[in-house]
């Protein structure tokens, strides 16, 4: 028997509710099916459970649940199905890397999901960084002067949270007891499962974090794109505008092949070490309508040809926008790419996705003047740079990144 | 096509990709991807929606054609 276990969709998620299960107790899954809905801050998410077997103890619905914990157990073909539950496990390191991440969201106290254990407040109160204590909740207990060792903590093997801290605040000074915790949980927004304050909240804590505890460095590149263009032209000439290319497609494939020559930025900077990606998964980033941001993954991206690309770009976009993107697509980006499009600004220089080491910015494509043979001519030019972690690389790299991203684009019919 | 009868049909594609936008509130003259907010992708699929709907071909010169009402209407018009 396996335990199916709430995962971690980014380094801002804590908590996650069921909203939906899609199949019921007894049902046989294959790994990869899509089993339930669950709500985050980035709005209605679909749930892929990669264990095979019978699902069964599937948890209640509508409960905030923190990241790791049990969802359901999955037994394989011939296993006896009433076995005793087993005790949660500590979470991987995936999941202890989620919940280290800042939540300022608070949602309303809940009862503890199980007996916090005293010892686990323990190494909270020291500085280390350790996953029983979240940055946020630290930092906010800090501000108003708590003792950690002190708190109960109700997320994952009693972790401290935020809404911990918020809680005992709240009980240490009475007078103020009723107004937080009912503002903090206040009705969510309409739309199903989506709260742009809410959302801001998580892209403001996941971006704090990122600016408190990585380094970053920037690198510039300004990219001749009359190459790319002309292949471009030539190829959306003579087909459906369904069948067309956006310029957005080549600089991807650019990114996604260069980080085949330089692998150091290509995966996740975690407990004090870099981890390279298991392949090119392109954190894309979507602006959404009415406010926001999700960069969710084009999977294998360097392997893609140029019309699968495109392909999943707008079926990524529109699934952004209107619902339905996939836990993998969440869980798994090994770098950002943003790409202003053509009504964007000139250039970016990001912030960087925890654990993430790199994100490759590119502006909006412009006519400027540039010199070709000693001679001043207008040419279509693209800003790019890149923004990374200097504990996982030096600038050395980051350049190397940025020239195999240009000399990609200089022969565009090698995409 | 007449110009009401353009009108309806760009609102019509328009409400599979951007719901909030209000075609109603655009100028003739305005350019559409700015007053509505359209990035690179919302116009390439309101192009692939017209394109369906219309059965025209939209060769790709012609795109920048499109980005306001009142060359919107006069590409359909014509065609």
């Amino acid at each position: 028997m396996a335990d199916f276990l709430m995962p971690s969709l980014g380094a801002d998620m804590e908590t996650g509710k069921v909203v939906e299960w899609l199949v019921k107790p007894g049902d046989r899954i294959q790994p990869g099916a899509v089993v339930a809905v669950v709500e985050t801050h980035k709005g209605a998410i679909d749930i892929e459970c990669f264990l095979g077997g019978v699902i069964e103890d599937l948890a209640p619905l509508d409960v905030e649940l923190p990241v790791g914990a049990l969802l359901a157990h999955v037994h394989a073909a011939g296993e006896a199905a009433a076995a005793a539950p087993a005790p949660s496990p500590a979470p991987t390191a995936a999941t202890a890397a989620a919940v280290e991440g800042p939540r300022e969201t608070a949602t309303a106290p809940r009862p503890a999901a199980r007996e916090p254990s005293p010892e686990a407040a323990g190494p909270a109160a020291s500085t280390t960084v350790g996953p029983k204590l979240s940055p946020a909740a630290r930092r906010r207990a800090q501000e108003l002067g708590l003792d950690t060792a002190a708190l109960r903590g109700t997320g994952v093997d009693g972790a401290l949270t935020l809404a911990d801290v918020e809680l005992a605040a709240t009980q240490s000074r009475p007078q103020a007891a009723p107004a937080a915790p009912a503002a903090a949980s206040a009705p969510r927004a309409a739309r199903a499962g989506f709260d742009p304050a809410q959302m801001r909240q998580a892209i403001a804590a996941a971006m704090t974090r990122s600016k408190r505890e990585i380094p970053h460095y920037y690198l510039t590149s300004t990219i001749a794109f009359a190459a790319a263009q002309a292949w471009l032209d030539a190829y959306n000439r003579e087909r459906d505008p369904a069948d067309r290319l956006l310029p957005a497609t080549l600089l991807l494939k650019a990114t996604a092949q260069a980080l085949v020559e330089v692998p150091q930025l290509n995966g996740f900077h975690e407990n004090g070490a870099y981890r390279s990606g298991p392949g090119i998964h392109v954190g894309w980033a979507i602006a959404l309508r009415g406010g926001g941001l999700v960069a969710p993954a084009i999977h294998d991206a360097d392997r893609k040809s140029l019309p699968e690309l495109m392909a999943a770009l707008r079926d990524l976009v529109q699934r952004a926008r209107a619902g339905g993107l996939r836990s993998s697509e969440l869980m798994d980006p090994t770098i950002t790419v943003t790409s202003l499009g053509e009504r964007g600004a000139e250039s970016v220089l990001g912030v960087i996705y925890p654990p993430q080491v790199a994100i490759v910015g590119f502006g909006r494509v412009v006519q400027r003047p540039w010199v070709v043979a000693g001679t001043v001519v207008p040419r279509p030019l693209v800003a790019l740079s890149l923004a990374a972690d200097h504990r996982a690389s030096d600038g050395h790299v980051g350049g190397q990144l940025l020239a195999a991203i240009d000399r990609a684009l200089q022969s565009p019919e090698t995409l | 096509m007449n110009a009401s009868e353009i009108r309806a049909l760009a609102a019509e594609v328009l409400a599979g990709i951007a719901p909030e936008a209000d075609l109603a509130s655009v100028g003739d003259n305005e350019d559409l991807r700015e007053a509505l907010d359209l990035d690179s992708m919302d116009f390439m699929n309101f192009v692939v929606g017209l394109h369906q709907k219309t059965g025209h071909a939209i060769p790709e010169a012609d795109v920048p054609k499109l980005y306001t009402l009142a060359g919107l209407v006069a590409y359909f018009a014509a065609g």
